[in-house]
């Protein structure tokens, strides 16, 4: 281990360390990161499609989409530039929700959206009641910048898993990666074992 | 991605926050302009505490310089502005970051807008323009709340006069007399006046405060242009 010479830090109460990932620090805020321009749909326009390996392609309006049961969720989020946050609390369409009744005999989910932004999971990692698709947070519709109208959220990952602007799911027998998966991100990331990079 | 130990070989005050380290790191692979780094620091007991910073230098350049603002209460930011000294060893491990990047091949004209130390990654690439020969013409435009919280000033100026580089300050809050620059928060009035028009195609690089990134980014889209053309980075008040 190398010592920093007259580093003593400054933070380290302020959080249970079995919430808090390796190398990450607990913050109040909630900072915006995000590749490009933020887009901005109406409700009116949005459409939520599941698509790719099933019987039956799926689409759901807006209104379609929150008329499925809605769960409130409370998680803690941790994100690749260091920061979590804990206690966030959503309103969600569980995954499992969507997929109910359809058959397929996908192993992977790539998540697409507004702006082409992409990422991939394993289909295992957004169901059995681990991952949403998330239009409210704290009470309040999702904010633009924040992913509004409605975004992915799987907390157990980094936060760059939970898409923002989230349009499709595409169920894909094999692995495809995704944006930050293509720039040196690590395939899966894991927070609790710091899969942060490409090789970690 | 492997943890490297730097050694400090220079320590530059840049304005009352902010710090400039230059690096000396044996076997780095080099870097593109535009990349990032992570910084672990440890304590004697083990406590560790890691941060992502821009690199401020150009892959040209002979050492590595990371720009660094210290933050309120930033157990990482204030250790690196206010604690380190020459000859200390800062451990690092990158570069990261493969989209907010800008090399030759990308081609131009190149519009860079910067909202406070968000400067530091377009320095990068402003720089590696200069150092590399490239004839794309660029366009810097550089917000801050007064002169004595502009970063590189001075380099930035006198590549200001250089061919084919257009540079442009604004001061949001202090002017000194005689100012010459913008006065004013950017909007769409003067990105337009900075950023060419649409149908010329600008490859366009933002870094800044979230809000400084929002209005950029909307003001460009209002204006027509094309948000696959627009790369985006935002650091918020946190960072640390």
């Amino acid at each position: 281990m190398h010592i920093s010479r007259g580093f003593h830090g400054r933070h380290r109460e302020q959080a249970d360390p079995g919430r808090v990932p390796p190398g990450q620090y607990v913050t109040s805020d909630f900072p915006v990161l995000s590749a490009g321009p933020t887009p901005r749909v109406s409700a009116e326009q949005w459409t939520l499609s599941l698509v790719g390996e099933l019987d039956q392609p799926r689409s759901w309006s807006w209104d379609e989409f929150r008329a499925l049961p809605r769960e409130d969720i409370t998680v803690d989020i941790h994100c690749v530039t260091k920061w979590s946050k804990l206690d966030t609390a959503w309103t969600g369409i569980s995954v499992d929700t969507l997929l109910e009744g359809t058959d397929t005999p996908a192993l992977h989910v790539l998540a697409h959206c507004d702006g082409g932004y992409t990422t991939n999971l394993p289909l295992e990692d957004v169901t059995g009641g681990r991952a949403w698709v998330a239009y409210a947070y704290d009470g309040e519709p999702l904010d633009p910048e924040h992913g509004g109208p409605a975004r992915l959220l799987v907390p157990h990952l980094y936060f760059w898993k939970s898409a923002k602007w989230l349009r499709a799911l595409e169920l894909r027998l094999d692995d495809e990666p995704g944006f930050w998966e293509s720039y040196g991100y690590h395939n899966y990331g894991d927070p609790w074992r710091e899969q942060r990079y490409d090789g970690d | 991605m492997n943890w490297r130990v730097g050694i400090v070989v220079d320590l530059r005050a840049e304005t009352d926050r902010v710090a400039s380290i230059a690096l000396r790191l044996a076997g780095w692979p080099g870097h593109r302009a535009g990349q990032h780094v992570d910084v672990r620091l440890t304590a004697e007991d083990g406590y560790q505490a890691q941060r992502s910073y821009s690199i401020a230098s150009a892959p040209d350049d002979a050492e590595l310089v990371l720009t660094v603002e210290r933050i309120e209460d930033g157990e990482v930011s204030s250790y690196l502005v206010d604690e380190l000294r020459p000859d200390d060893e800062l451990e690092l491990r990158g570069p990261i970051g493969g989209y907010f990047v800008w090399e030759q091949s990308l081609g131009g004209p190149l519009v860079l807008l910067a909202g406070g130390s968000g400067i530091a990654p377009l320095r990068a690439m402003l720089r590696h323009r200069l150092r590399s020969g490239s004839a794309v013409p660029v366009r810097l435009l550089y917000s801050a709340r007064s002169q004595s919280e502009l970063i590189y000033r001075d380099e930035l100026a006198d590549a200001g006069r250089r061919g084919g580089v257009d540079v442009r300050f604004t001061l949001t809050r202090e002017r000194p007399d005689g100012w010459q620059g913008y006065d004013r928060r950017i909007d769409r009035e003067l990105i337009a006046e900075v950023a060419w028009p649409p149908a010329e195609r600008p490859l366009v690089y933002i870094c800044g405060p979230t809000a400084f990134v929002e209005t950029a980014a909307d003001a460009l889209l209002a204006l027509g242009h094309d948000p696959g053309r627009i790369r985006t980075e935002r650091f918020g008040p946190t960072g640390g």
